[in-house]
């Protein structure tokens, strides 16, 4: 019961949220107000047993990913007097694309069973450990080909960041 | 006494000594200083200047508030806010003693042994950047926002090293990430501090740059950028500021201390056991990683008045190209050890 | 070409790697920084101990009086003209019968005021005096919180007849 309440409390926050998102005039409360959905995320993480999983994401997504967003966001001078005058048939297209998506997005949602909530078992495979056991004998091989990506990605970076010696 | 009530109480008291260690850390700060240059410091207030953070905290409470026309309101309140939340979320974690006895039950002396509490720490650290960001930008100030990049920038790259450097310790103690097992691994003198010097030195190399202080203090580097991300502020929301960075402080010496120098650990807390109630102990151990956060604020204050700012480039050098390489190199050859020659 | 043989190359050797890691470098400075908590401390707490003066020191002016607690000024204007600051203005007046007790000549400063935010303390007013009436002291002039209250009268420079300033320091080292 207890659990069913938070959980609707994070349900509501994060649609809010990403409302939000959308309706924002301001790019930069945008990007807070993304900063918001992601915890409520972490939370429904939480709520799932799974710490780590909700842990990582925070760090990954709010800590690092949402601050390169913010830095960007800042950067770009978006006033109102920049926005530049966007023609009816960019406006068009855009209704259209997006009014598909949205028949996209019904015809699946009409297709599911809407079930009633129903509190998550009490399981530890969210807990460090069995994430750890899962990803180092399951699913070794793509971990280790995304480690590879990362570290490449990151020399990658490390290169370009080095002054050319002449 | 139900667990709740003794975490409620326990969360206060951690509160107000957070708060109070904050504010003696800036007379600390003023004395260190002035000892470190020959002079005496405050000693108007009260006796040797005791009372001087209470003066100084009502000057803060009286000063004019000012808050830019030109400023995003909502934000430019949010940001120290956010600031000072997340300076203080960070001490749930720690585990600040030997657990208690009271009527027969044991009460741990920690607000939440969460199994990611390293990563706790870490993720509520990035965190922190959010209230100088959104401090800096809501300024509205070409100065304060240079400061809120900086800042940012130089919070994100030291946060990978730090992250680095920790998984070395995470392999000395059987993977876990709780903090209370990794202080419970460091029993007697068996401190992670001589198994994993590089490690201990790369955190805290990396520490410094967290908390924004010198060498590192390039965010608000008063000489170039009037004070950086908090040039705008005034009155009390510059003084969460101020008193969010003393804080960090107090908390990343306070992870210093667990991770590497054995928390609450002291040699011969086994003996005292069998010959002292098991409450005396705790509080003895609690006053022993006391004793070693104290010292970490010392040092924190003595390296600021040793080392002078470094430029960024260099700032950023080390972080990337220096400190991230010697951490990754230590976590393997921290692995290949443990995995050829056992424990 | 050369012009002297004092000239040296300037070399910058490359470091070697003990010095690349700075961390001795650091170490030794934290050792120097360390020795000076535990060295004396040059402040002194200065209302309650105060730094010792030169004898010939020259901090606020006092308008002397005799030995029979007569004022010596005669008000020429001397001071007032050797001043490099224009700091002094007096009014002179004319000694009444029964004031004989309180001016030594006939002649006295009725209004003697010093601007101490202009006075250079220079001294020149002291040996412009041919009654010995001005001298300048060890005494610092005091903080106060508006322009108008650093012009002295002569209720803060005359000395007061039970409350003398010893100026006899200054006298003796003075001749040359």
């Amino acid at each position: 019961m207890n659990s069913q309440v938070i959980f609707l409390l994070l349900a509501a926050i994060s649609i809010l949220s990403a409302l939000f998102v959308v309706f924002s005039k301001n790019p930069i409360y945008s990007v807070l107000w993304l900063i918001v959905c992601f915890f409520s995320i972490a939370g429904h993480y939480v709520m799932l047993n799974a710490q780590f999983l909700a842990i990582v994401h925070i760090i990954v997504y709010t800590g690092a990913i949402m601050v390169l967003m913010l830095f960007t966001v800042m950067l770009l001078n978006l006033n109102k007097a920049s926005e530049p005058h966007k023609s009816i048939i960019y406006k068009g297209t855009a209704v259209v694309t997006g009014g598909m998506l949205m028949l996209v997005l019904l015809a699946a949602m009409r297709s599911t069973e809407l079930s009633t909530y129903s509190v998550p078992a009490a399981t530890e495979a969210g807990f460090v450990q069995n994430v750890g056991m899962k990803l180092f004998t399951d699913f070794l091989l793509p971990f280790e080909m995304t480690s590879v990506l990362f570290i490449a990605a990151m020399i990658g970076a490390a290169v370009l960041a080095k002054k050319e010696v002449h | 006494m139900s667990v709740v009530l003794f975490k409620a109480i326990l969360i206060i008291i951690i509160f107000l000594i957070s708060l109070t260690v904050a504010a003696y850390s800036t007379y600390a700060e003023r004395k260190i200083a002035a000892f470190l240059q020959d002079r005496i410091g405050p000693d108007r207030a009260g006796p040797f200047g005791l009372l001087q953070p209470v003066a100084d905290g009502v000057k803060m409470f009286l000063k004019e508030e000012i808050i830019p026309t030109v400023s995003d309101k909502l934000l430019f309140i949010a940001g120290p806010s956010i600031f000072m939340l997340t300076a203080l979320m960070t001490s749930a974690v720690i585990p600040w003693g030997k657990p208690l006895e009271i009527g027969g039950k044991l009460y741990a002396l920690q607000v939440a042994d969460i199994n990611i509490g390293i990563l706790y720490v870490l993720g509520v650290v990035s965190l922190g950047v959010y209230g100088i960001m959104i401090g800096g930008w809501a300024s509205n100030n070409k100065y304060a926002l240079l400061g809120a990049i900086r800042a940012s920038s130089q919070m994100i790259s030291y946060e990978l090293a730090m992250g680095m450097s920790v998984i070395s310790i995470l392999l000395m103690t059987d993977g876990s990430l709780s903090l209370n097992a990794i202080v419970d691994s460091q029993k007697g003198m068996n401190w992670n501090v001589f198994y994993q010097p590089v490690a201990f030195i790369v955190f805290l190399v990396c520490a410094f740059a967290e908390t924004n202080r010198t060498p590192f203090d390039l965010a608000e580097s008063e000489s170039e950028l009037i004070g950086g991300f908090h040039t705008e502020y005034s009155s009390m929301k510059l003084g969460l500021y101020l008193f969010g960075e003393y804080i960090n402080m107090f908390i990343s010496s306070a992870i210093i201390a667990c991770l590497f120098f054995g928390g609450y650990n002291f040699p011969g807390i086994d003996y005292l056991g069998t010959i002292l109630p098991r409450n005396i102990v705790s509080i003895i151990s609690v006053g022993v990683l006391f004793g070693k956060i104290f010292f970490f604020i010392f040092f924190f204050m003595w390296v600021r008045w040793t080392i002078p700012r470094f430029r960024y480039d260099q700032l950023m050098r080390l972080g990337w190209q220096v400190l991230m390489p010697i951490a990754i190199i230590n976590v393997l050859v921290t692995g290949a050890i443990l995995t050829f020659f056992g424990n | 070409m050369q012009l002297t043989n004092r000239s040296k190359v300037v070399t910058k050797p490359e470091m070697t790697f003990v010095e690349r890691l700075y961390l001795p470098a650091i170490v030794s400075g934290l050792a120097i920084t360390i020795k000076h908590l535990f060295k004396k401390k040059a402040t002194l707490k200065y209302p309650e101990v105060t730094r010792e003066f030169a004898p010939v020191y020259r901090g606020m002016h006092v308008l002397k009086r005799d030995e029979a607690g007569r004022e010596n000024c005669t008000a020429c204007g001397l001071c007032a003209v050797s001043c490099p600051a224009e700091a002094i203005t007096m009014d002179a007046a004319e000694r009444q019968k029964g004031e004989e007790h309180l001016y030594r000549e006939e002649k006295y400063a009725a209004k003697y005021e010093i601007n101490m935010l202009r006075c250079i303390y220079c001294g020149l007013c002291e040996e412009a005096c041919p009654k010995d009436a001005i001298y300048l002291t060890d005494r610092l002039v005091p903080s106060e919180f508006t322009r108008g209250e650093f012009v002295y009268g002569k209720d803060i420079l005359v000395e007061k007849i039970d409350d003398r300033v010893d100026i006899s320091k200054r006298k003796t080292s003075y001749t040359i």
